[in-house]
Order: C-alpha cells, then sequence, then structure tokens
C-alpha cells in the first residue's frame, strides 16, 4: 500500500514554511495594532510607596498607562494556582501587576500602551516608581536558612513539603551492609525559545467577543482562563496559538499576566493591542528551572545492589507557586529511573526566594532526578572498585517485571506503574555504541595528544503521555481533502506531519490530501495542552481513533453504494474498492459527498447528493436515526495513566589540562520511545535535547547576584551552546510498545537532554580524578577543583578501589 | 529593546560629518556592531547617530612596506581575507579569524572597533602589539594619535569633541621576526575569556632579541609586556618559552567575572604565552 506511513521517516512538511520566513508567529500578526510595554521592578524584593505616571503623560502616543489601581474584579486577585496538590501547603502567586510589594526583579508593575512599542518604553522610562527595598532571598540555602521571609506570612520560606515512601528507610539502611552519604547541587538554566512571548488581542465591539493570539503550549486553557479572569462568556474567546517558536515547557505556564492584561486593554480602548516579550523580559519575567540540592543516603551489598534510597532536596520554586509542585513532585518520581530500589523514601521542600519562579523547562524535574541516581550508581561502584555499567546492571529492573509498581504516586495523580521496557537492552546497545569496553585505548591515545579523556553514562526513565485526555478530529471534504484538528498546541515538534502520517495511514489516503490545525480553540476547543512529551501519545491516538471514526462510516456508506459487505472493503490512495475486484471502487472524496444529503446543488460534487439525483429509499430517513450528516469523526483518547519511554546515553569527554577546556567528543544515545511515528522526528527531537542537556551541563546558568540581580540576563553572558559546542549524536532505537494506547506510542519529546547532566558529569569526573558535586561546571571552576588540595579524590579507572 | 528616539544623519564628507559631530551627543556610527545593541538595551542614547558609511574614502586597505592603513569603514571579514595585509603584518588576519561570527565580521569594521576601545576586542590589542596609531579627523585637521596615547580606560579613549577615526596604521613586522595569535573563549567566537598576540624578533645569528605580548580581555586598557628579558640571546632550539609564560604571569593583573576568575586568566596568560611563542618563534626563523 502507498499510503502506509506509519513508522517512515517523512520529511517534516512544516519546515519549507518555517525555515523560508512565512511562519507566522505573534509578531507577526496584527500590524498596526497598539503596543503594550512594561515597567518591570528593579528590585528582588521591596514595597511600592508610589507610582507617578505625570511626566509620562505628554509623550506624543501615549494611549493608556495601568496600574494595580486599574484591576477590577477578577483580575483584581491573585494569579490563580494552576495545579493545586495536598502538599502545597503556602501557595502564592502574584498579581497581573504588582500590588504593594514585588517579589522578584522583573516582576511588572506598569503596563503601558501606545501606538508603538518604540512610544512605550518611551513611556516605560518616564514613569517614576519608588520602592523601600525589603531583604532578598537568593539561593536554595538562604531559603532554607530563612534567615528572612520572601512571602512575610511565610516565614520557613516552604511553600511544600513533597514527601513519599515505599518502606522504612531507616530500617532498610540500617540493615544494608554498605552506606555512604552526599550531597550535590544543580544549577538554574531557562528554556528560552527563540521566539519569546507574545500576545495579540482584537475586541469585536458589536459582536461583544475577543480574538486573541497568544504564544502559548495550552490555547485551550488560556481561554477559559481569560473568560474567568475578564468576566467574558467562554464561547466569546476564541484563543489562537499561531506558529510557535518554542515553547521548550515556559509557555504551558498561563496564563501569564500579559495573557490577561493584553486583551483586557483591547476590550478597554477598542482597539487591537500588541506585546512580544521581549529577550531581557523573558529572562527576568517569564520562568527558570533546575536549581535544587540533594542529600543523598543510599543503602548497597557487596554485590552493588542497592538495598534502600533516602533523598532529602531542596527545590528553589522562586517567587510564586503558579504551577504548583509539579518540578519537584515530577524530580522525586522519576529518580528512580530504570532501578528496582527495594526502599525509598523522597522528602523534597519546595521554598521560596526572590527569584524568577521556577516551572517545568523540558526534562521538568526528571535531569535533576536522573543526576541524583546516576550519581549514586557511580559512586557505589566507585566504592566496590565496580564497573559503572556493571553497576547499573544489576539494578535494572528486568524484562519480566513489567508492568513494574514502584508504589508512588506520579504528577498526574496517578501511580507510577511502568507499563512496558527493556532496559538490559538498552544498556547493552549503549555499551556497544559508545564502546565502553574499549576506552582504554582511547584514553591513551588522547593521552599522546595531550588530553584527558573521560567516559560517562546515564540511564533514565521518562513518564510521558499523562492525561486527563486529549481529542481529535477528521473530516473528509468533498474536494477529498480530509482536515485533521487537536486542540494541543505546536511549537515546532513537527505534528502537523506525524499526524499527517497517523491519518493517511489508518484512512489510507495520500498525505498530500490531509490537513492538520492544532491549538485552535474555533476548531477545537477540548484540549489539555502540549508538555510532558504527550503530543504524540495524546493527540496521536486520539486523532487515530478519529481516522478509524471516520474509516468506519466511510466503509458503510461506500458498502451500500458498491452494494458489498463492509468486510469486503479497503481505502487505498483515497479509493474504497472491493478487495480482488477491480473496477468495483469509490473515491472517498465521492462517500464525503453521499455522507452529506442536499436539497441544493451548489456546485458539480454536490449535484451528487441531492434528491434527484439517483434512486433513494423511500422507506427511510436521508439521515439514519442516531446517524449524523458528513464523512467526520471526533474521538478522545484519556489514558489510564502515564507511559513511560526510557533510555541510556553515554558522553566522551576531553579536557584539556593546561586551560581546563572541556570537549564532548562523543555523545552516544539508545532511545526507546515505544512504536515509532517518525524517526525522523524522533532523533530531531533527541538531538535538540542532547543540545540543551550539554547547555545545562557545561555552559547555562542563571547567575543572580546576591541582591537578587540576574547578571547575565542577555545572550552575551548567558551562555547556550552553539552548533560549534554541541557534539555529534550517534543514535540506536530501541522499540518497546506501550500496552496502554492503541498505538502503542511513548513521547519522545524531553527524553534528549534528561540525563545530559549526570552522564557529562561523570565522564569529566572519570577524567580528571575529581569528585563534581555541583553542576553546571565550566573551565574556570573545573580548574579551581583540581588544584583544590581538599577536593576529594575519586578513582579514574574501573576494578580500582578507592 | 526598542532604542529611545534619536537622530540619524548620513553626511557624504568628512567636513559635514565633523559640523555634525559638533551637536551635545552626537556619536559615530560605522558598522554598528557594539553601539546598536547598546541603544536597543537604552545603555546608550545619543541625540543624533552620524553614519559615515556614505563618505567615500574611507573604506581602503593600503599596504606599503612600512605598514598597513586600514580605512574606517573596512568591514573584519575584508582585513580577514586581505593576503597583501597578511604578509606585511600576519597578525591582521590571525587576530581577525577570532573576530565574533561571520555575521559579525561582514558587518563590523576593524576601526570602529579600536574606537570603541573594549579591552576585550582584538584589535585593540593588535594595534598595541604593533605599535600602530590612529589618524583622526578633527576641524583643526587630521592628528595621528599613538595607539598608546589612544586607550584611555574600557571604552574610552583620549579623543574627545568633534572626530571621526579615519583610519588605523599596523606597522609591518620587521625582519626576522614572527607572530601568532590565540584565544580561549567560552563557545567558538565569543568574546575571549583570555586571548593571546605575540611577536618574536631574532637578530642576525638568529638568537632571540625581541618578545612582546599583548592580552585580549586582560586588564583594562590593552597593554604590551616585553617578555624579552626571559629567553633572550637563546637560540628558537634553546629558548625556554616556559620561562616567558612565567614572567607574563607576573605582569598581568586580570579581573574576574561571570566567565572566568582572576586565577584561571593568569593562568591562561601563561598558557596562551607559552604556545603563542613557540609558534612565533618557528616563523620568525622563516621570515
Amino acid at each position: 500500500m502507498t499510503t502506509k506511513l506509519f513508522g517512515e521517516p517523512v520529511r517534516r512538511r512544516e519546515d519549507l514554511r518555517l525555515i523560508t520566513g512565512r511562519g507566522r508567529y505573534t509578531d507577526d500578526i496584527g500590524h498596526g495594532a497598539l503596543a503594550a510595554a512594561f515597567v518591570r521592578s528593579p528590585y528582588a524584593h521591596a514595597r511600592i510607596t508610589g507610582i507617578d505616571v505625570n511626566g509620562a503623560l505628554d509623550v506624543e502616543g501615549v494611549v493608556a498607562v495601568y496600574t494595580y489601581e486599574d484591576l477590577v474584579g477578577p483580575m483584581a486577585e491573585p494569579l490563580p494556582v494552576l495545579i493545586p496538590h495536598p502538599q502545597l501547603t503556602a501557595p502564592r502567586t502574584g498579581y497581573p501587576l504588582a500590588r504593594d510589594v514585588v517579589q522578584h526583579v522583573g516582576e511588572a508593575v506598569v503596563m503601558v500602551v501606545a501606538t508603538d512599542r518604540y512610544v512605550a518604553e518611551d513611556v516605560c522610562d518616564r514613569i517614576v516608581v519608588t520602592y523601600e527595598e525589603l531583604p532578598v532571598v537568593v539561593g536554595v540555602d538562604a531559603a532554607r536558612e530563612a534567615a528572612h521571609a520572601v512571602h512575610e506570612d511565610v516565614p520557613d520560606n516552604v511553600a511544600a513539603r513533597h514527601h513519599q515512601e515505599t518502606g522504612d528507610v531507616e530500617a532498610a539502611l540500617a540493615a544494608s551492609t554498605h552506606t555512604l552519604s552526599f550531597t550535590q547541587y544543580i544549577e538554574r538554566s531557562a528554556c528560552m525559545p527563540m521566539e519569546g512571548k507574545g500576545v495579540h488581542a482584537v475586541w469585536d465591539h458589536d459582536d461583544a467577543s475577543l480574538r486573541v493570539h497568544t504564544s502559548t503550549q495550552a490555547s485551550t486553557s488560556v481561554r477559559a482562563a481569560i473568560a474567568a479572569k475578564l468576566q467574558l462568556s467562554l464561547e466569546k474567546v476564541e484563543v489562537v496559538a499561531p506558529d510557535v517558536g518554542g515553547g521548550f515547557g515556559v509557555k504551558i505556564v498561563h496564563p501569564w499576566p500579559e495573557e490577561l492584561l493584553v486583551p483586557m486593554a483591547a476590550i478597554a480602548l477598542g482597539q487591537p493591542v500588541h506585546w512580544a516579550e521581549d529577550r531581557r523580559e523573558h529572562f527576568i519575567s517569564s520562568a527558570h528551572e533546575r536549581e535544587q540540592r540533594q542529600e543523598i543516603t543510599v543503602g548497597y551489598d557487596d554485590e552493588g545492589r542497592v538495598t534502600a534510597l533516602d533523598v532529602r532536596g531542596w527545590h528553589d520554586n522562586g517567587a510564586y507557586t503558579p504551577y504548583g509542585i509539579i518540578v519537584p513532585i515530577v524530580t522525586a518520581t522519576q529518580l528512580v529511573g530504570p532501578y528496582a530500589i527495594p526502599v525509598y523514601r523522597v522528602r523534597i521542600d519546595s521554598v521560596y526566594t526572590n527569584t524568577v519562579i521556577v516551572t517545568p523547562y523540558r526534562g521538568a524535574g526528571r535531569p535533576q532526578g536522573c543526576y541524583a541516581m546516576e550519581r549514586t550508581m557511580d559512586r557505589i561502584a566507585q566504592d566496590l572498585g565496580l564497573d559503572r555499567a556493571e553497576v547499573r546492571r544489576r539494578n535494572l529492573i528486568r524484562p519480566d517485571q513489567f508492568p513494574y509498581d514502584h508504589h508512588l504516586t506520579f504528577q498526574d495523580g496517578r501511580p507510577v506503574i511502568y507499563d512496558s521496557g527493556n532496559y538490559e537492552g538498552l544498556l547493552d546497545k549503549l555499551v556497544a555504541l559508545v564502546g565502553w569496553d574499549s576506552m582504554d585505548a582511547r584514553r591513551e591515545e588522547a593521552a599522546s595528544r595531550g588530553k584527558q579523556l573521560g567516559v560517562g553514562m546515564a540511564m533514565y526513565v521518562e513518564g510521558t503521555g499523562p492525561g486527563p485526555y486529549e481529542g481529535g478530529h477528521v473530516q473528509v471534504l468533498g474536494s477529498g481533502k480530509v482536515l485533521v484538528s487537536t486542540g494541543l498546541t505546536s511549537q515546532g515538534q513537527g505534528h502537523e506531519t506525524a499526524f499527517a502520517q497517523i491519518v493517511a495511514h489508518e484512512l489510507g489516503v495520500p498525505i498530500e490530501d490531509v490537513e492538520v490545525t492544532t491549538g485552535d480553540t474555533r476548531r477545537f476547543g477540548y484540549a489539555v495542552g502540549t508538555f510532558a512529551s504527550r503530543a504524540a501519545v495524546m493527540s496521536g491516538n486520539a486523532i487515530a481513533l478519529a481516522a478509524r471514526g471516520v474509516r468506519a462510516k466511510a466503509l458503510r456508506i461506500a458498502a451500500d453504494v458498491l452494494e458489498a459487505d463492509v468486510e469486503d472493503l479497503e481505502i487505498d490512495e483515497g479509493l474504497v474498492q472491493v478487495k480482488g475486484t477491480p473496477g468495483a471502487s469509490i473515491p472517498l472524496r465521492t462517500v464525503a459527498v453521499l455522507s452529506n444529503p442536499l436539497r441544493y446543488a451548489f456546485d458539480e460534487a454536490a449535484r451528487q447528493a441531492t434528491q434527484f439525483a439517483g434512486p433513494g429509499d423511500d422507506s427511510k430517513p436521508p439521515v439514519a436515526v442516531g446517524d449524523a450528516p458528513g464523512l467526520e469523526h471526533v474521538d478522545y483518547y484519556s489514558p489510564i495513566r502515564s507511559t513511560f519511554a526510557s533510555g541510556a546515553h553515554a558522553a566522551v569527554v576531553e579536557i584539556d589540562p593546561t586551560t581546563w577546556e572541556i570537549d564532548v567528543v562523543d555523545y552516544a544515545v539508545v532511545h526507546d520511545c515505544g512504536n515509532i511515528v517518525n524517526p525522523m522526528i524522533v532523533e530531531g527531537q533527541v538531538h535538540g535535547g542532547v543540545a540543551q542537556g550539554v547547555g545545562g551541563a557545561l555552559y547555562e546558568r542563571m547567575a543572580y547576584d546576591a541582591d537578587g540581580q540576574l547578571q547575565n540576563a542577555s545572550f552575551m553572558d548567558f551562555l547556550m551552546p552553539y552548533a560549534s559546542e554541541v557534539p555529534d549524536v550517534v543514535i540506536d532505537h530501541q522499540e518497546t510498545p506501550s500496552p496502554l494506547n492503541p498505538l502503542g506510542l511513548k513521547g519522545a519529546g524531553e527524553a534528549g537532554v534528561i540525563p545530559g547532566t549526570a552522564c557529562i558529569a561523570s565522564a569529566i569526573e572519570d577524567a580528571v580524578g575529581r569528585r563534581i558535586a555541583a553542576m553546571p561546571i565550566s573551565p574556570t571552576e573545573l580548574y579551581d577543583l583540581v588544584r583544590d588540595p581538599d577536593a576529594e579524590r575519586v578513582p579514574t579507572r574501573e576494578g580500582a578501589p578507592a | 529593546m526598542k532604542p529611545a528616539p534619536f537622530g540619524y544623519a548620513d553626511p557624504t564628507s568628512l567636513d559635514e560629518a565633523l559640523t555634525l559631530l559638533a551637536e551635545d551627543g552626537a556619536k559615530v556610527l560605522a558598522g554598528g556592531q557594539s553601539l546598536l545593541p547598546l541603544l536597543s538595551m537604552r545603555l546608550a542614547s545619543p541625540a543624533t547617530l552620524v553614519d559615515i558609511n556614505r563618505i567615500p574614502g574611507l573604506d581602503s586597505v593600503a599596504v606599503s612596506g612600512d605598514g598597513v592603513r586600514v580605512g574606517a569603514l573596512v568591514r573584519h571579514v575584508d582585513l580577514l581575507h586581505h593576503a597583501e595585509a597578511a604578509r606585511v603584518q600576519p597578525l591582521l588576519a590571525r587576530a581577525t579569524a577570532n573576530v565574533a561570527h561571520p555575521a559579525i565580521r561582514n558587518r563590523g569594521t576593524t576601526v570602529g572597533s579600536i574606537a570603541h576601545a573594549d579591552p576585550s576586542g582584538e584589535m585593540t590589542s593588535v594595534l598595541a602589539l604593533t605599535g600602530g596609531s590612529v589618524t583622526v579627523a578633527t576641524p583643526g585637521g587630521p592628528q595621528t594619535v599613538d595607539w598608546a596615547d589612544f586607550f584611555v580606560g574600557p571604552l574610552e579613549t583620549s579623543v574627545h569633541g568633534p572626530a571621526v577615526v579615519t583610519e588605523a596604521f599596523f606597522p609591518a613586522l620587521p625582519p626576522r621576526s614572527g607572530t601568532a595569535f590565540e584565544e580561549v573563549s567560552r563557545r567558538k567566537g565569543d568574546y575571549a575569556v583570555c586571548g593571546a598576540g605575540v611577536t618574536v624578533t631574532l637578530d642576525e645569528d638568529s638568537r632571540v632579541s625581541s618578545v612582546r605580548a599583548a592580552y585580549i580581555s586582560v586588564g583594562l586598557v590593552p597593554e604590551v609586556h616585553d617578555l624579552t628579558e626571559a629567553v633572550a640571546g637563546r637560540t628558537v632550539a634553546e629558548a625556554d618559552w616556559s620561562a616567558a609564560a612565567d614572567l607574563a604571569r607576573t605582569l598581568v593583573d586580570p579581573d574576574g567575572d561571570l566567565h572566568a576568575s582572576a586565577d584561571y586568566r593568569r593562568l591562561l596568560v601563561g598558557v596562551l604565552t607559552e604556545r603563542t611563542l613557540a609558534r612565533a618563534a618557528e616563523e620568525a626563523q622563516t621570515r
């Protein structure tokens, strides 16, 4: 069959548009709209004592200036706590515009609307806000010590104490042959999508309706939030995510203040209003992730098998908790990775600091969990003088243990039960792919060039495709075109291609006939959003089910026309035919025409469906009871729980022992996301993830000073890796289908980033023989580490006990 | 990230430019690679940008036996690929290859980079190391300013009032001399964490007679350090370049920042000095 496309490396159909400047981003929409700009707090913690706008009102082109005092009704209330949790005992959120106190540099205080962005910024410059500075809390340790409080009514700075345990860990540790304890840190990075946030709002006064384009990962929920906050009826609000120039998590948070304030101004002013976030705003007023302190105690036997694991963590959630405690929950529950841990306890305090909020960034707590678990595996191996791969192997969940219940509760409130996997298979492939067993020769060769070579590995399991649901709509038009829509949004992942492949495959039509729309509430009103590697699993399956519904209806109608049994029909290349009987066929587009009985022949195709076009059955109504006109179907996929993808990475690094420069020379990935819709797209996702993993391990950090000022809030000083810093990635796939969904899929979006920090830390440690306990690490820090006489030395070769 | 209002003028003669620059808050625009980001971030708000790109005669590289004269509108990329200039003063192409990325080299000007006086800029130190000078157009006529008198502090030069730096002069590499240039940066094309340019000159007996080095991102203004004493009178084969590197470490006074501690910079000064001197000495034997 020519239309069998599932699993094929089909070229991404969106790329030509996106890479030739024909994408349509929020900044491409609504030329001539008024522009919004914001006065943001220059202090990390301060009380607002006055806002003087008088000097700004005579700037030519100023249209409106808003402060907290201008907010009414629900807009004057705090922003929602999107994901409440019983352990989130002290949730705090800000206001759309600051009320009395600012809690981080960058918090919006005043919104200006003017004829264009230049004027709006001129106006911002002339607004004088006076502040009384308050004590500042920066960093997870300062928050924990709580010498000062971020929120006056949360004196210990603790938003939540997340706690899960699977048994008596203290007894299990006491009974363990060996134990070791250590503390480690991981710092902040951020999503940094190429396109920042952006909002464009148009109010139709006569229709009393609002249309908002926003660069979001959750258009349906933004719609509901706008309706609630601006007191509009839901059907009068449309929200569209157009082309979105990257998300990586930051755009799943909503409603951002600007997503409410821009529509509010559009309604009040009766004119379209537009706001495009600039890069500095993105640094100081969107979201960051990753900072944690981890204290780990592990018990193990002589063979290196873990007998008990106790993790005490502190997670910096920044100034507010609009996205609840998803990140620390994900860390806590995904930390155990591919290993059978007999007794596990995790306690993570989520603490406030006077910094930008912390919400999911690709990986969403998993890189930290992986860092904790995988560095533990390395330490056990070093302590016992065992090969690091062998220690991992001894602890892996075996293929015959699935479904494997960790007795933990995941971020979706459902049990952490691994649906399927083959972790030994991953490890075998990785060892072969990177040449793990022939590193000694490479070390010698590198040494002959004056370089220190090291190798590290890390494994992970990623819960993907959480519910509650997604839906899909598939409709065949009389032209033969197949329209597909789903409510979740796209940020460049290749959904247009992957979803079209699924529909072409399920329905038996050419992929060229399939058009996909995502994230447009005008087309599909029910959706959750794009996060947690869920688009293929959730919308992919929903769309497949919808396509199957269309197929069933098409076959039923065609069977009538062709006077054949449904079972004897097939669809290929858009043609419904009787199997083995050439000529006994009807085009799917004709079936679509016939599916909609017509009175009026507005065109030639329609003529075939009118009342005098052919013989009818006078004993039945034109549309059967329980049937509907049109060849279309809507269906939903709602999983019982998440499906768990997995993988293993290895990095080979070379260190220059004169300059301490760190070069990742090889990077190997073995990846299992169940059945693969499009291997080219999956590999692209892995490549991008690895790039961000390298960034998080070696380059990116948010350099806050003690006053809460972000010292590197630009791309000059916040170092994302260029292509020149990202190693070539070699990939091997393993396909262990998920038994939970019709297509057997598992998510692939975040996997590439998860083990980066753990595996590069391991490789550097292997190269230089010094303990790496804080990541990321830069050459200047590595230099400090190797010349510190107190730095802990570690054996650099397998089989050499410490 | 939008500039505050500013005026714009694009004079077609130096006289016209100098008249415009006599107004308060007027600033020269050439390649714009440093100035325009400063405007966009509102870290600079000049009243008027005087765009010199339409002034004829400023876009040439003139090579003579004395050295290389680089006009104010010569882009980095032109110097990078100028074979004749590279033959007379090899440091020019070697340093320019380290200036940022191709897109920036295509627009940015070498003289603009010098006039910007950023101690992280490659060409400021190259001007110093070669003992160069700049020509400045002023209402009173052109003036020649030696590099040592030109750089006053970070982003600050001795030139005040209406003026346009029209040319930089890089003296030719003397006979029996070699050069080398190398940087360590966090990412390819970034500002250097530390960079070193060196010149080694041999006497007629092929013994080291002069060793000079200038560093990038070390110190507030370009400095040239004479390292001759560590290796003077040695043949290239005998010379202990690590001794020169040790001397260099004692002479510099780097600062720390987000990307490198002062100690790390000092380490790199030594490493890069040793590496570049060895290469420069090899070359000196061939010229």
